[in-house]
């Protein structure tokens, strides 16, 4: 078997240049969209104007880091983000965990089939088209508080877009309600795969329907709850930008200003190009760590290999 | 799977619960969608005055024709269209060859670590912002529809998912076209992508979607007005709304700017039509695209 191995004729460029030629398209894009603006990155270094360019830019060391650090807004973007994102990955998870037990112990297919539809669609509308509807209901005059106040719920209306105590609630209800029922197909999956004979069983041990969840259902897709909950880490910084840019306002610049919402108004309205990107530097590195740590521990408790 | 439950009290108690539960979360999810349906069906007054719940009052379809003939918004409709049309094409083209030669094996194809983990860098860095403005204004894309659909050509999880997937098909079949001589190219679009026809409308769908949903491409690198894609346009309308309420604003603007609800809502309506259209076939794919996800390689 080794003689044979070794026999073998190594392959060269004449066997492979087909191969070559059909990534070359595919990666031409991505090493200029993607690999040449990463490593533009290093304006965060330079006193970046785009009249110069990269190279003609004045390096200035770490003074952007040293400006961005010195700012009060920073702590609160980044303490903003983390907030926001994590208690959505929280909550998201739990919803989409609950949304998939409750259709696996519910009976008539027909049900089922309408209403997964119906949770699924969310996901697929842009949070441009949600958040113009969110801002409706939500409004001073809108669906919600004309409920609240017809039943006495509420004195008078509830600003929930200005106030920046509900605003980061506000964010963080829609995302869950937008997110929660497409995040449950992973679930779903996982819940057939769930061997019938374990149900039988505690059947005939007289186990309750709840005790059945607790002690059959729930443990049989925790590996899959770990594995979504390790991968969730890597976005714990992604508060995102679609939805909050699409609802924010700056009456609530202190609770729902995010990181990446930050650096779109600093790099393109108020043109501060090199201390945005350091900011997005500064995101990016720690995301880098949580997607390694998050990917090394996926493959140890699940096997999970994305390649 | 079906479960044999018999008739017992605890049974149909928890029966009944469960299925209240679910079709609970189906309102839920259906509600907002309802309410701006309506909205946009009902008469001015009645939606100023918050008479508009989940369904239309003193119906009446004038913010639909006005839309019609509103020069702006079918321009911005037909922009995206085109963008989707072109952006899907070439997402299409080029998710399928490069996932083709990804997913050899390393003794035939050495060369596919280095490529797998440039496009796998570049997918978890992604792109400083900044830099990538400047990148597509230098390649002189800026203002024009290419901008939006070249720099994401190569959608790489999309890539990596097609990847996975024809890595599973089974290898006799390619070792049987291998010995009746077929080339590269033909084992590729003869066998290859033939067989993966479910995974490759699944990536499919998912770049569509993202070409018909985006608005940030648009607003970042679009100036003219008549080359803004329609989430874009939407998005312009409805967030300048919401930062001039904010500021001093005299009630006749105010008023005037209030009275479009429902042709807003018309808007949206018509911006997510194509999506509630195409869904029901979207959904056979992504249920069965999302498990090509935890396929291990």
């Amino acid at each position: 078997m080794q003689k044979l191995a070794l026999k073998r004729r190594k392959v060269t460029l004449k066997d492979t240049w087909p191969y070559h030629l059909l990534i070359l398209p595919g990666l031409l894009v991505v090493l200029i969209y993607t690999i040449i603006p990463f490593l533009g990155n290093v304006i965060a270094f330079q006193d970046f104007k785009p009249i110069m360019g990269f190279q003609r830019s004045e390096w200035v060391g770490l003074e952007n880091f040293r400006y961005m650090f010195s700012l009060k807004d920073t702590a609160k973007i980044f303490r903003n983000s983390l907030f926001i994102a994590s208690m959505k990955l929280l909550l998201s998870l739990i919803a989409s965990i609950f949304f998939a037990i409750v259709l696996h112990e519910a009976m008539g297919q027909k049900v089922k089939k309408c209403v997964q539809t119906i949770c699924f669609l969310p996901h697929f509308l842009s949070w441009v088209i949600l958040a113009t509807i969110f801002k409706n209901i939500f409004d001073d005059t809108g669906l919600v508080n004309t409920v609240l106040v017809k039943l006495g719920l509420a004195s008078q209306s509830v600003n929930f877009l200005g106030s920046n105590r509900w605003f980061p609630a506000l964010l963080i209800g829609t995302d869950v309600w937008k997110e929660f029922g497409y995040g449950s197909i992973i679930f779903i999956a996982a819940l057939s795969g769930i061997n019938p004979e374990l149900y039988e069983a505690a059947d005939i041990d007289g186990a309750s329907r709840l005790a059945k969840i607790w002690h059959i259902t729930l443990p049989g897709i925790l590996v899959t709850i770990v594995l979504v909950a390790t991968l969730n880490l890597s976005n714990i910084l992604n508060a995102g930008f679609d939805q909050v840019y699409n609802m924010y306002s700056p009456v609530v610049y202190e609770s729902g200003d995010i990181i990446d919402t930050y650096v779109y108004r600093m790099s393109f309205i108020n043109a501060q190009y090199s201390m945005a990107t350091a900011v997005g530097l500064l995101k990016s590195a720690v995301s880098f760590i949580l997607i390694t740590v998050s990917y090394f521990a996926a493959d140890r408790v699940a096997g999970y290999r994305l390649f | 799977m079906k479960v044999k439950r018999y008739k017992s009290l605890e049974n149909t108690v928890f029966d009944t619960v469960v299925m209240a539960l679910l079709v609970m979360m189906g309102l839920l999810c259906l509600l907002p969608l309802l309410h701006i349906i309506s909205l946009s069906l009902s008469s001015k007054t009645a939606a100023l005055a918050g008479r508009v719940y989940i369904w239309p009052v003193e119906w009446t379809v004038t913010p639909y024709k006005t839309l019609l003939q509103d020069a702006k918004f079918m321009q911005a409709m037909w922009v995206s269209v085109q963008r989707v049309v072109l952006g899907g094409l070439i997402n299409f083209v080029l998710t399928i060859c490069c996932a083709y030669p990804l997913s050899l094996e390393t003794r035939q194809f050495p060369a596919r670590r280095v490529y797998i983990w440039v496009f796998v860098f570049a997918m978890l860095f992604g792109a400083g912002i900044v830099p990538w403005y400047f990148v597509i204004q230098y390649t002189g894309l800026l203002d024009s529809i290419w901008a939006l659909v070249i720099p994401g050509g190569l959608p790489i999880y999309n890539t990596i998912l097609l990847m996975n997937f024809f890595r599973n098909e089974p290898a006799a079949i390619k070792e049987a076209a291998t010995i009746d001589g077929v080339d590269a190219f033909q084992m590729m679009t003869r066998i290859y992508v033939p067989l993966a026809m479910p995974a490759i409308a699944t990536v499919t769908v998912f770049s569509i979607v993202g070409h018909w949903n985006n608005f940030f491409d648009g607003l970042l690198l679009i100036n003219s007005p008549e080359k803004i894609p329609l989430q874009t346009y939407i998005q312009t309308l409805t967030n300048t709304n919401i930062v001039i309420t904010s500021s001093s604003m005299t009630e006749e603007e105010l008023a005037a700017m209030t009275s479009l609800k429902t042709f807003n809502a018309a808007k949206i309506v018509v911006a997510a039509l194509p999506i509630a259209i195409f869904y029901p076939f979207m959904q056979r794919f992504f249920v069965s695209g999302i498990s090509l996800g935890s396929v291990k390689g």
